[in-house]
């Protein structure tokens, strides 16, 4: 992996972490909260691939469990941002074919994250997690994802090719 | 790294494997797992980036927490302008700053009407919706004398309780989340009883344990008091029944209350570090409204003289 990716993707994270818990939870909308963090993983996954997004997704995970206020097992963002960020990595060919392949892939990010949280908390019987609130958190949760990330996702694919750009001309 | 290879495979299956020995590990830890320590080292460094982020972002969030204020209606944009003029005038005056001193103002006057020692505190960061738990971090820390499970307030009543303490901030589980239980006593009939949540955007759940008690619209709760005061101090102003379910005889009476706290728009707290001698009893709770007598008219008639 090249330096000028990771010091990148590092920076990207700790800002969208700090960001999300000091400012996005703040907002009065009702129902889920606009996940930055995810999205910057899925911008992330989507310029460098699969292997380089399920990196960053473990860590951004693994920062988002532990980082207060965060109150649940440590291990459960980890887990679901990896598997996001190993599949929108995937999906990486396929976004130059259609400019709405992008947005497929935060709305599925969206859903799919609530879901796999969710699952992993029914698993330990979290009673926080039941029907009504995985309900009240889906359709949200996808509707801000989509919206934030038409910002979002361009910001952060520009300023990971300008840093591509500036470390080939470097060697 | 760019393509699906074998390599990035066996990373994934590493990862996730990683991923679900960590859940396992603090899951079965429970109260005492062995990675509460990795949780606090994480407090201690990312603490202060939240206060910086905080301080930063203090400006928007003000801004968002006015807006979200103003409530719905159907004359929005001229109530818009009316209050963007209003929102300019008293940004003018340093009205944000006058609105923290007030909500301070009326910190201190619960915490003198109750005798609670209080650590005054702010909300630097909130939890996102997504985790299905309810709770904030608070700007002070153990350095302040904070620890695990003191009660937390505001100059309204009761926020909830300190969960895990940093160096220099502490995460607290609000009133409202579904994990937090808290005793509570009825104002008017002493009767006993304890409150669930279910989010910041619903009421609270009431469970009275005497089937027989009379519960009514209206009678306000304060908290019973935990022994040793601990997770909660007595005496702190909860909410108010706003409606009730259940017949009476029936084996538990349930009831909606609704909090005194605003939790969607939590600032400024105080964290009790030395509980009341004796329980304030009601003392706390806000003055009721005065009940305006009706006015009777006599009319004295007077018989005319005829004549």
């Amino acid at each position: 992996m090249p330096p000028a990716r990771v010091v990148l993707a590092v920076v990207l994270l700790t800002v969208a972490l700090a960001v999300q818990v000091t400012l996005m939870s703040r907002l009065p909308l009702p129902g889920a909260t606009p996940d930055l963090l995810l999205l910057v993983v899925v911008a992330l996954a989507l310029a460098h691939g699969p292997g380089f997004g399920l990196v960053c997704g473990f860590a951004a995970g693994l920062a988002a469990d532990l980082v207060p206020p965060a109150d649940h097992e440590v291990g459960r963002w980890a887990l679901v941002l990896t598997l996001v960020g190993y599949l929108a990595g995937m999906a990486r060919d396929q976004t130059r074919r259609s400019a709405f392949v992008p947005l497929v892939v935060v709305a599925v990010a969206g859903a799919g994250s609530v879901l796999a949280y969710a699952g992993v908390g029914a698993l330990m019987d979290d009673p926080n997690v039941t029907w009504g609130a995985v309900r009240s958190l889906l359709p949200t949760a996808v509707v801000y994802d989509v919206v934030l990330s038409a910002f979002v996702l361009p910001a952060v694919l520009a300023v990971a090719r300008r840093a591509e750009a500036d470390q080939a001309a470097f060697a | 790294m760019n393509r699906d290879t074998r390599r990035t495979r066996v990373l994934l299956a590493l990862l996730l494997v990683t991923s679900i020995s960590l859940i396992t590990i603090d899951y079965r830890g429970g109260d005492s797992s062995p990675l509460d320590g990795v949780r606090s080292a994480a407090a201690a460094v990312f603490g202060p980036v939240e206060k910086v982020a905080a301080a930063i972002a203090s400006p928007v969030s003000d801004a968002v927490d006015s807006v979200s204020n103003l409530g719905n209606g159907q004359d929005e944009v001229a109530r818009l302008k009316k209050q963007n003029q209003e929102l300019k005038r008293r940004l003018r005056t340093g009205a944000l700053d006058r609105h923290r001193a007030q909500e301070l103002d009326d910190l201190l006057h619960l915490a003198g009407a109750g005798r609670y020692k209080i650590v005054p505190a702010r909300v630097i960061a909130i939890g996102t919706a997504q985790t299905f738990s309810w709770t904030v971090t608070l700007d002070a820390g153990s350095r302040d004398g904070l620890r695990p499970d003191m009660t937390v307030l505001n100059g309204d009543g009761l926020v909830g309780r300190v969960k895990t303490v940093g160096p220099s901030t502490a995460t607290v589980l609000l009133a409202v989340d579904p994990e937090s239980s808290v005793g509570v006593r009825l104002e008017s009939t002493m009767e006993v009883g304890f409150t669930t949540g279910h989010g910041a955007h619903h009421d609270l759940d009431l469970q009275l344990l005497d089937g027989q008690s009379t519960v009514e619209r209206g009678d306000r709760l304060v908290t019973f008091g935990s022994q040793g005061d601990m997770p909660y101090v007595p005496g702190v102003p909860v909410g108010s029944v706003v409606s009730v379910t259940g017949t009476p005889g029936s084996q538990t009476r349930s009831a909606t209350v609704s909090p005194y706290v605003d939790f969607t728009s939590l600032d400024l707290v105080g964290v009790v570090v030395q509980p009341p001698r004796a329980d304030p009893r009601d003392a706390v709770l806000p003055p009721r409204p005065a009940s305006t007598p009706t006015p009777t008219v006599t009319v004295t008639v007077t018989p005319k003289p005829a004549g």
